[in-house]
C-alpha cells in the first residue's frame, strides 16, 4: 500500500564541514562544527537559519555517543527563535536514514516548517567511539558480552561475517572487493580521507583486527559535521535546488535481530544478516519498487562485510549470493551500465571518504537525485540510503528525483 | 597465517556486574555450575537473563544446571589483549548451549590452536576466575 506521505516532503539543503582524521578537529568544538554544517545547509537550501523550527535527530542526539546535542543550546548559539519539533530516533547510527523520516512526521503534523538533522562527531583522545572493553565494569546486561574481549563494533560484527562465510561460502575476496570498489570512488573527491587506489597487496598485507576482518574492513574514524534540512515539497518549490523527494522511509526491525551483535542470540538466517529485512520489506511495500528500480545505493558501511549482507536483504542479489554478486563487479561505479549492477557508495562511504555516522550517505543520495554528484549516475531517479546494521532500529530511505 | 595457541583472556581485569535478574547465573558459576535462565511457566530458555519471558511474558524463572557442553555457533580470532595491547591470541566464541536451546553464551574458547577452531565443533565448559571473586564460564574443546 502506497505510503500516505509519499513525496510530500523533501530534503532541500545539505551542509558539511571538512572531514578530519580522528582527534584532528581540535580546537574546534562539537557545537562549532554542528553550527557550520547547519548554516551551510541553510545557505544551500536558500533559507535563513532563523527559519529552522524543527530538529529530527538520531543516535539519541549523541555526537558519536560522546557529547550530546541539545536543541536549546543550538537555538542559543545559532539564534533560532522558535522550535515546534524536537525528537530523536533511539539507538545509534542505525537511525541515520530514518531521521529525515522523523522530520516528515514533524512536518506532516504541522509542528514545524523546516527541520534539521545533524551529526557532529569529534573523538578526542580521552573518548574513543565504540569501545566495549572499557576500564569500568560493564552493565549487568553487557557482562554477558564484554568479558569475551570483543572490544568494539568491528570485532562484534566479525562474528557475523564468520557465520556468513560458513553458511554461504563467502570469501574475504568479496570484502576486499567492497573496499576496493568504493575506494575507487574517492580519487576525485577533495574532502575524502583515503583517495589512493587500493591494491591487492595492500589489502592482503593489512593486520587482522578480528579475523575474518582486517583493518581496511573497518571504517574510518573521522571528525566533522553534516546537516540536512527537510521541508514540505510545497515549500521546496521556492528554494534554491530541485528537491530530493522522500519517496519512502522506514525504521525499526524485528525481534529476531533485536540487540544484534550486542546479544548474539539471533537465529539463522538473521544472525548472518544486516538486520534490514523488515525495513527493506516496508520500503518496497511503501513504494511498490524493488532493488532493480534503484539507480544508486548508499549503504551504511561501517564494516565491509555488512555491505554484502545489505545487498542480499534489499534484494540486489539473493540471500547467500552476495559473494558472487560483489565479485562479479556489480557494485562498481564504472560498471553501472551493466545489467543487474548497482553502483554502491559513489562517495566512497564510511570506509574511504569519512565516517560521520552515516550522514555522508544521506548527502550523497540527495546529490545523486539532484544530478549534482561528483560521481553522478546518469539519469538517477531513485537513490537508496541506509543506516545500520546495528541494534534496532535500523533504517532505510528512498530519495526520488523531483 | 598461523595464529597458534588460543587462551581465554586473563581473569585479572575482567569485571562483571549483576542485577536481580542475572545474579543466579553468576552465583552458580562461582560453584562451577553452568545454568541458564528458563521460564518457570512455559520452559523457554533465554540468555542473558531478563525480567520477562519473551514467549509467554511470565516472570517466573528456573535455573536448571546444564550439561556444560555446547557447539561453536561462530567465532573471531583476535591477537592483542584489549587490556594492555600486548600480543595475546584469543578466540571470542558464540556457543549454542546444550540443553538450553536457543540460549547462547558469548565467551572465550581456549586450549586449542586458533587455526583449528571450526563452527560446529563440540566444546565443554571451563572456569576462569575473574575480579570480585566471580568466575567466568569459558570453553575448551570437548574431550
Amino acid at each position: 500500500m502506497t505510503w500516505v506521505n509519499q513525496d510530500k516532503c523533501a530534503i532541500v539543503g545539505v551542509g558539511a564541514t571538512d572531514y578530519y582524521v580522528r582527534g584532528k578537529s581540535w580546537p574546534r568544538t562539537i557545537n562549532d562544527m554542528a553550527g557550520e554544517a547547519i548554516l551551510k545547509a541553510c545557505a544551500d537550501a536558500g533559507i535563513s537559519v532563523k527559519q529552522i523550527d524543527g530538529f529530527a535527530y538520531y543516535s539519541t542526539a549523541g555526537a558519536g555517543y560522546l557529547d550530546k546535542f541539545d536543541t536549546a543550546s543550538l537555538m542559543e548559539t545559532l539564534g533560532i527563535p522558535e522550535v515546534g519539533f524536537s525528537a530523536t530516533l533511539t539507538s545509534g547510527g542505525g537511525g541515520v536514514a530514518g531521521a529525515p523520516g522523523l522530520a516528515v512526521a514533524g512536518l506532516m503534523n504541522e509542528d514545524c516548517k523546516y527541520a534539521v538533522t545533524v551529526m557532529s562527531l569529534q573523538q578526542l583522545p580521552q573518548h574513543r567511539l565504540g569501545v566495549v572493553f572499557g576500564a569500568a565494569a560493564p552493565s549487568a546486561e553487557n557482562s554477558f558480552l564484554q568479558p569475551s574481549g570483543l572490544v568494539g563494533p568491528g570485532h562484534l560484527m566479525s562474528v557475523l561475517a564468520r557465520r556468513h562465510m560458513h553458511l554461504y561460502g563467502t570469501t574475504r575476496d568479496a570484502f576486499k572487493e567492497i573496499v576496493q570498489a568504493t575506494r575507487a570512488n574517492t580519487h576525485n573527491r577533495p574532502k575524502a580521507i583515503r583517495k589512493e587506489p587500493l591494491t591487492d597487496e595492500q589489502y592482503w598485507g593489512q593486520p587482522m583486527l578480528a579475523d575474518p576482518l582486517c583493518r581496511l574492513d573497518f571504517c574510518l574514524e573521522t571528525d566533522g559535521a553534516v546537516a540536512v534540512i527537510t521541508t514540505t515539497t510545497e515549500r521546496a518549490k521556492d528554494l534554491r535546488h530541485k528537491p530530493a523527494l522522500i519517496h519512502g522511509v522506514a525504521h525499526g526491525g524485528q525481534a529476531e535481530w533485536g540487540r544484534a551483535f550486542a546479544w548474539m542470540g539471533m537465529p539463522d538466517p538473521y544472525f548472518a544478516s544486516s538486520g534490514h529485512a523488515y525495513v527493506a520489506k516496508r520500503l518496497w511495500e511503501q513504494t511498490g519498487l524493488s532493488a532493480k528500480d534503484m539507480d544508486v545505493a548508499e549503504l551504511y558501511d561501517h564494516f565491509s562485510a555488512m555491505v554484502l549482507m545489505q545487498l542480499e536483504e534489499y534484494g540486489f542479489c539473493e540471500k547467500g549470493g552476495g559473494n558472487d554478486y560483489v565479485l562479479g563487479g556489480n557494485i562498481r561505479f564504472a560498471n553501472r551500465d551493466k545489467p543487474g549492477a548497482i553502483p554502491v557508495n559513489t562517495h566512497g562511504g564510511n570506509l574511504n571518504e569519512a565516517y560521520i555516522i552515516g550522514m555522508t550517505h544521506v548527502v550523497e543520495g540527495v546529490e545523486q537525485v539532484r544530478g549534482t554528484a561528483i560521481n553522478q549516475v546518469e539519469d538517477c531517479e531513485f537513490a537508496l540510503v541506509t543506516g545500520g546494521p546495528a541494534s534496532l532500529p535500523v533504517s532505510g530511505m528512498i530519495l526520488r528525483r523531483a | 597465517m598461523a595464529y597458534g595457541a588460543a587462551r581465554a583472556l586473563p581473569g585479572e581485569g575482567i569485571k562483571i556486574t549483576t542485577n536481580p535478574d542475572t545474579e543466579p547465573f553468576w552465583q552458580a558459576a562461582k560453584e562451577h555450575k553452568l545454568v541458564a535462565c528458563q521460564c518457570g511457566n512455559c520452559g523457554h530458555f533465554r540468555m542473558p537473563p531478563s525480567p520477562y519471558c519473551p514467549v509467554c511474558q511470565s516472570t517466573d524463572k528456573k535455573w536448571p544446571e546444564l550439561p556444560g557442553t555446547g557447539t561453536v555457533f561462530s567465532f573471531a580470532i583476535c591477537t592483542h589483549n584489549p587490556k594492555n595491547g600486548e600480543p595475546y591470541v584469543y578466540v571470542p566464541v558464540v556457543v549454542d548451549l546444550d540443553g538450553a536451546s536457543p540460549a547462547r553464551l558469548v565467551t572465550n574458547l581456549g586450549g586449542i590452536d586458533a587455526d583449528d577452531v571450526k563452527i560446529g565443533m563440540k566444546v565443554t565448559v571451563d572456569w576462569n576466575p575473574i575480579e570480585g571473586d566471580w568466575v567466568l564460564p569459558v570453553f575448551k574443546p570437548a574431550a
